[in-house]
Parts: structure tokens; C-alpha cells; sequence
């Protein structure tokens, strides 16, 4: 059984349609091991949750718990050895045109300009060029990139490089948005600029958000509910509901609420002995 | 400050100044210790029989020659060493039969294959064109190998994740990838083309800059080999800016971690 934290913040949850909600991510019973017998690693066991379509969920949890482990899986980039994780129904057995991943680099083509970057999906699964051009454009302009199109990578900024990294998941218009820490290597005053617009963007385009990180404020921020993942094996701990209303600014992390998830997701993690 | 030395006009000059002064010295050396002109001709002879040569069209004729060879052993060389390279880097299989010809002839010192090859090739322009291809072959397929399998694994994976074939892959991120190191095996298996084309006509050839070499060798025109030498060094040049400037073109993104290995190094960049 999975100990579940009953969280409540201090301020009422914001009104969303719940009820309406359908489940867009099933992990079930998910396990993967390396190896057999008794040298046998348990990355992950019984990893098991869902997510709603258009839910924010943080995956927080300490280096070696098999968080990245967990979103490759559902990346398709590797198969779990027991269980299966389903997107929209059907089961993610390779990788797929309706998943949209940001690694904790930007993973930028030196020799292609922004636009061109962004566009990189686009020429991978053959989509009209022309529709998605205009599509480039407007997101690049999201995220606030606008008159940088013709510019190559390095002559961009780290956070703008992972903002058009931003862009390129988001092109194809994936049902889900996979992201790997992705602001871990930015400064910390960038990284909270990007927690701003991360929670624009959503809040704007509604997508579906798997977000892993190891940094529980950063969990706390973003996330609608945060899975809490204790290492050795690599398993579900706790699970909470941030209840902050949204938008949330960035001195929400000031408040008494804020505070609270905070300390109960550091007990969980220490609980089962995965102390950050 | 050593910095304005080598920058602008002045340096310029004094680089002039101070070839002239090299000059001057080997010049006046030759004729004070009256050294042999079969041992080491001043220079004054170099020019005057490199300005013979040069209005006789007897070095352009041999240049010439040696120009063909090159280019054509080049093209061949680098064109099948591309081919097998990324045969070898994208086949397991292919690397696993191939390897052991591979580590036999990369130790091997390719130069010592021209009195075979022109055995079996002749005299003529094939022997010349087959040794420097043979010659220019290694140091590109094996930059190929290193730049086509150097590609970064997370850009691998962010292909993969979007479903990407794996021709999709080597088109979109390997090849692109592999270019600086391409571009590095080009710049020396261009210099090696020409080794292999002179080293061929030094065994067995009837005409080229290396029988032009011989033959003066033959008639102690030591002055005259000099003028080759030189003519040797502006192609050697000239080959050597072809390939940096297509370089400068085509790896216009990869300006920081320029891997030049030519010489002359531009002032101020």
C-alpha cells in the first residue's frame, strides 16, 4: 500500500472541472529490474498512478530513485520489464508522435536555428510545413522568443536555449509533455522565471505535464499533485494535492501552505529513508 | 606587446623584412663560403631557374600532371573512404568482418605500397591515382567512424522519442555531427593525396613534378629542384585553402572549436 498524505493548503482549491477530467496517463504495476536472481536492481516497483488529462504532476524525489527511469519508460525510449504504462488508452510500447520530451539540457542542433529547432518534430514526422511554420512562430513568440528565429543556439542564453527546447515538445502538439528536470541546470533566478512561464504556458495551452525534478519547492510550484518517490527500491512514497490557487506567484512560496506540503513531502522522503 | 606585432601592416612588413633577411644571408653565405651549386644553389639561382622553368611551361606541364593525380586520387580516396566509414559506423557486423583489414593497413605505412602498385597499375596515371586514393583513404574513413558515432546520446534520444527512423537520425544529427571531423580528415587526406601521387612518380612514372624532381636529381640541377619544392608547397597551399574555406562554408555553426591544422592562422580571429 501506498501511504497517502491528506494535504489541504490554506486557500480553497481553485474550481476545475474535476469531474470532467478523463485519465490521460495509467501507470500500472509498473516494475523494472537489471539483472536476475539475486543480483537482480529494482529500479522501480510497483509503480502505479494515474494522470488526469490536463493535470500538472511533479515527480519529486532524490538522485537514484528511478525518476528518470520512470520517464523514459513513458517516453517509450525503454520498455518495463513488469506492468505497463497506457497514454490515452493504449499502452506505450516505443516511442510515439503524441509525446513531447524536455531533457535537463536543451538538446539543441548547433547547426539549425531556433526556428529550425523548433521545427525538428515537424521534419521527424513529416507534418505540414507550412501550418506548422505559423505554429513555430506563435509558440516561439510564447515563450518569448520572438526575433530570435534566425539566431543559432549559441548565441542564445542557457534558459532561452531550454525554452526552445520548450517549443520544439510542444510543435507536434503531444497529448503529453514529458520533462526531465529541465530547469536543474539554469541559475536559480532564471529557474524561477521559467517556473513563471512553465505555469503561463500550461495555464494557457492545458497540456498534460509529467515535470520530474528533485527540488521539492520546485514540485510544490507547478504541480497539481506531486508523486513522491523514495529510491531502493524506486517506488511511489506519498502522494499530495497542492491545493494553491493559480496563478501562483513566485512569493506563494512565503506562504504558510506553501510550507506545509513542503515539510510533508520532506517527511515522506525521510520516512522511507530517501532524505534529501 | 606581442599582439600588435602580429596584427596589421607592420607586421606584415616586418614578416616581408625578415624573410628578405633570411634570404640575404643564405645568398651572401653560398657565396662567401663558395659552396657548390649542386650541394646548395643561392637563391638568386632558384629564382632564375624557377623563372626558366616557369616560361619554358615545362613546370606547368609536370604541375599539371601532379594536379590530375591529386585531385582524382582524392576524390576516389575520400569518396570510398566516406562510404565504408559510415558503413563500418552504422553496421556492427560490417565493422566486425572489416576490422581486421582495417588494423593491417592502418599500421601499415600506405607509401610503401607505390613500387607495387605500379607493378600492377604502369606507368601511367592510374598507378599514380590509385596510390595517392590509397594513401588519402585512412585518415578520412577513420574520422568518419569517430565523428558519425561521436553523436550525442541525448540528441539520439530526443530523435528517438519523436519516432525518428534511424536514416532520420543519420541524416538529421549524425552526418551534421560528423562534419568538423570530416572536414579535419579532408583537410589532411588532401596533403596525403599529394604525398601519394609524388611518392608514385618517384618509382615509376613519365611525367608529374616527382620526375621532374628525379630527373634533375639525375642531372644535379639542385637550383631547379628548389623551384619544384616550392611550386610543391604553393599547390600544397592552394589544396589546403580549397578545403578550409568549403570548411568555413559548410561548418559556418561550429566557428568555436575550429580544428584548423594549417599553419597559417588568421591575425585578430
Amino acid at each position: 500500500m501506498h501511504g497517502t498524505v491528506e494535504a489541504r493548503g490554506r486557500s480553497p482549491a481553485e474550481p476545475r472541472p474535476l469531474a470532467s477530467s478523463t485519465e490521460q496517463i495509467a501507470v500500472r504495476n509498473l516494475s523494472l529490474r537489471y539483472g536476475d536472481g539475486a543480483d537482480a536492481v529494482h529500479a522501480l516497483t510497483d509503480i502505479d498512478f494515474a494522470v488526469r488529462d490536463g493535470e500538472f504532476v511533479s515527480i519529486v524525489g532524490p538522485s537514484g530513485c528511478g525518476k528518470s527511469t520512470l520517464l523514459r519508460i513513458l517516453a517509450g525510449l525503454m520498455p518495463p520489464t513488469q506492468g505497463q504504462a497506457l497514454l490515452a488508452g493504449s499502452a506505450i510500447t516505443g516511442p510515439r508522435r503524441d509525446i513531447g520530451v524536455v531533457f535537463q539540457s536543451p538538446v539543441l542542433f548547433p547547426w539549425r536555428t531556433v526556428l529550425a529547432n523548433a521545427e525538428v518534430p515537424v521534419h521527424v514526422q513529416g507534418l505540414n510545413r507550412k501550418a506548422m511554420r505559423a505554429r513555430a512562430l506563435d509558440l516561439l513568440k510564447l515563450v518569448g522568443l520572438e526575433g530570435f528565429e534566425g539566431r543559432y543556439p549559441r548565441e542564445l542564453s542557457g534558459g532561452m536555449q531550454q525554452r526552445v527546447s520548450l517549443v520544439r515538445a510542444l510543435i507536434h502538439d503531444p497529448a503529453l509533455l514529458l520533462m526531465d528536470e529541465p530547469f536543474g541546470a539554469l541559475d536559480a533566478m532564471t529557474r524561477e522565471t521559467m517556473h513563471i512561464e512553465l505555469q503561463r504556458i500550461w495555464m494557457e495551452r492545458r497540456k498534460t505535464i509529467v515535470f520530474i525534478t528533485h527540488s521539492i519547492a520546485e514540485a510544490v510550484f507547478l504541480a497539481d499533485r506531486v508523486l513522491v518517490m523514495t529510491p531502493r527500491p524506486g517506488k511511489i512514497g506519498a502522494v499530495l494535492n497542492i491545493e494553491l490557487p493559480r496563478p501562483r506567484a513566485l512569493d506563494v512560496v512565503n506562504t504558510e501552505g506553501f510550507g506545509i506540503y513542503v515539510r510533508q513531502i520532506r517527511a515522506a522522503l525521510n520516512a522511507t529513508g530517501g532524505a534529501l | 606587446m606581442s599582439h600588435a606585432i602580429t596584427r596589421g601592416t607592420t607586421g606584415l612588413t616586418l614578416r616581408l623584412v625578415l624573410v628578405a633577411v633570411v634570404l640575404g644571408a643564405w645568398e651572401a653565405g653560398v657565396r662567401h663560403f663558395e659552396i657548390a651549386p649542386y650541394i646548395l644553389p643561392p637563391p638568386s639561382s632558384i629564382f632564375a631557374g624557377l623563372w626558366r622553368g616557369l616560361q619554358s611551361g615545362i613546370y606547368i606541364k609536370h604541375a599539371g600532371v601532379t594536379l590530375a593525380e591529386t585531385f582524382m586520387g582524392f576524390t576516389l580516396g575520400t569518396m570510398l573512404a566516406f562510404i565504408l566509414g559510415t558503413a563500418v559506423a552504422l553496421s556492427r557486423r560490417v565493422e566486425y568482418f572489416l576490422y581486421p583489414f582495417i588494423v593491417m593497413f592502418q599500421a601499415m605505412p600506405k607509401v610503401a605500397l607505390a613500387p607495387l602498385i605500379v607493378v600492377w597499375f604502369g606507368l601511367g596515371l592510374t598507378s599514380k591515382v590509385i596510390n595517392a586514393a590509397l594513401v588519402a583513404f585512412f585518415p578520412l574513413m577513420v574520422n568518419t567512424i569517430v565523428g558519425l558515432r561521436s553523436a550525442d546520446e541525448d540528441r539520439v534520444n530526443l530523435l528517438r522519442s519523436l519516432a525518428a527512423s534511424r536514416w532520420q537520425i543519420f541524416w538529421m544529427l549524425q552526418l551534421p555531427n560528423a562534419m568538423p571531423y570530416i572536414f579535419a580528415g579532408l583537410e589532411i587526406a588532401m596533403i596525403f593525396a599529394l604525398i601519394g601521387a609524388i611518392v608514385a612518380e618517384f618509382v615509376g612514372a613519365e611525367q608529374g613534378l616527382g620526375v621532374l624532381i628525379q630527373s634533375m636529381n639525375f642531372n644535379l640541377d639542385v637550383a631547379g629542384q628548389f623551384g619544384v619544392l616550392l611550386i610543391l608547397s604553393v599547390i600544397g597551399l592552394i589544396l589546403n585553402g580549397l578545403i578550409t574555406r568549403l570548411r568555413r562554408r559548410v561548418l559556418f555553426w561550429d566557428a568555436p572549436r575550429a580544428t584548423n591544422t594549417s599553419l597559417r592562422k588568421e591575425p585578430g580571429t
